[in-house]
């Protein structure tokens, strides 16, 4: 049994894993931005967080914000991994567009549609 | 209502925590309001995956921190996020942002209503004067919203009209009862929500 972390151990983790850095390009990303992992390219080299970050999404795309969650890190810490990965080609994102325009009357009628039928 | 047939075909075919590989687009919706309204409640109600909860570290001043520089600092404070997922057909993938509503915290709003649909204010009438922080800094943000009250059981019965006059809303916002444990009825409030999202656009767009 591994013990769980204390809360401060979580946030040193996050300096070291940022190299203490604040990245420019993470405004670009969004909470709900797809991530898709590429699966030709060897993760060596790569820091042990961002090769869980990779193992974690080869499986199949998730959201920015998921991979927050189930790595347990703050937003902001997880998009500055997220945008080194990008860089070196190891993540794409799944549109060029991360999330629908809010005016979007297509996607609006696809989501009504979509929750009707849950009913 | 009521006739469709129970189609949770649409949820992921493995039932596993990643998207299906034909999902193209993501979009979000927010869960609002004030301390113990039911959102995480709410969101928990219709995930499909378990519910996951992230934290973001802010300053005092509601600036987002990504090193620990800033998050060493005594005057920072973590603001928790709860997050849903909804695949709502092969291409399209409804996510759900459950958050309090401070005034404060201006980055982390930024970011969560960035490309945001709308969202989904959750009001409890024993307490209704406390949904106004929140509904102020929609309005300020421009996001539309809907109103939901989460009706408590030992919650004192009132009409909608009177619900409608103490929060002061516009007459074209919707206001709608839920419980937000019951996945039907807070699925109907998202409904509402989106009917209402539907109806502004298309106004706009004829404007
Ligand atoms: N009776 C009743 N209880 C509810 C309802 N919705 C939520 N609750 C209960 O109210 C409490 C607070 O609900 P939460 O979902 O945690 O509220 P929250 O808005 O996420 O709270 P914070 O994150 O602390 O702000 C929990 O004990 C819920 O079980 C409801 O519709 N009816
Ligand atoms: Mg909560």
């Amino acid at each position: 049994m591994t013990p769980r972390r204390r809360p401060g151990e979580r946030l040193v983790r996050s300096y070291v894993v940022t190299d203490g850095r604040s990245h420019p390009s993470r405004n670009t990303l969004d909470l709900v931005t797809l991530l898709i992992a590429a699966d030709d390219l060897p993760l060596t080299g790569l820091s042990p967080e961002k090769r869980g970050l990779m193992e974690l999404c080869r499986p199949g795309a998730l959201s920015v914000a998921e991979v927050a969650g189930h790595l347990e890190l703050p937003v902001s810490v997880t998009k500055v991994l997220i945008a080194d990965l990008i860089d070196s080609g190891h993540i794409v994102t799944r549109a060029p567009i991360p999330s629908a325009r809010p005016s979007d009357t297509r996607i609006l009628q696809e989501v009504l549609d979509g929750l009707r039928a849950r009913l | 209502m009521g006739s469709a047939p129970a189609s949770d075909d649409v949820r992921p075919r493995s039932g596993g925590m990643h998207l299906p590989p034909t999902v193209q687009t993501a979009v979000k919706l927010l869960i609002v309001g004030h301390f113990a309204v039911g959102k995480t409640t709410f969101v928990g109600a219709l995930s499909e995956i378990r519910p996951l909860r992230t934290e973001e570290v802010m300053t005092q001043a509601g600036a987002l921190v990504d090193d620990l520089a800033g998050t060493r600092d005594k005057t920072t404070t973590t603001v928790a996020l709860d997050f849903g997922r909804l695949t709502l057909n092969d291409a399209l993938v409804l996510y759900l942002f459950g958050t309090p509503g401070q005034q404060r915290f201006t980055e982390l709003w930024q970011d969560m209503t960035r490309g945001a649909l709308g969202a989904l204010v959750l009001a409890d009438t024993r307490r209704l004067d406390q949904s106004f922080e929140v509904m102020g800094v929609l309005e300020e943000l421009g996001l539309p919203y809907a109103v939901a009250l989460n009706e408590f059981d030992d919650a004192p019965e009132h009409g909608l009209d009177e619900v409608r006059e103490a929060l002061d809303l516009l007459p074209s916002t919707p206001l709608v009862r839920c419980d937000a444990r019951d996945r039907v009825s807070s699925t109907e409030a998202l409904i509402a929500l989106v009917e209402y999202l539907l109806t502004r656009t298309g106004e706009l767009e004829h404007a």
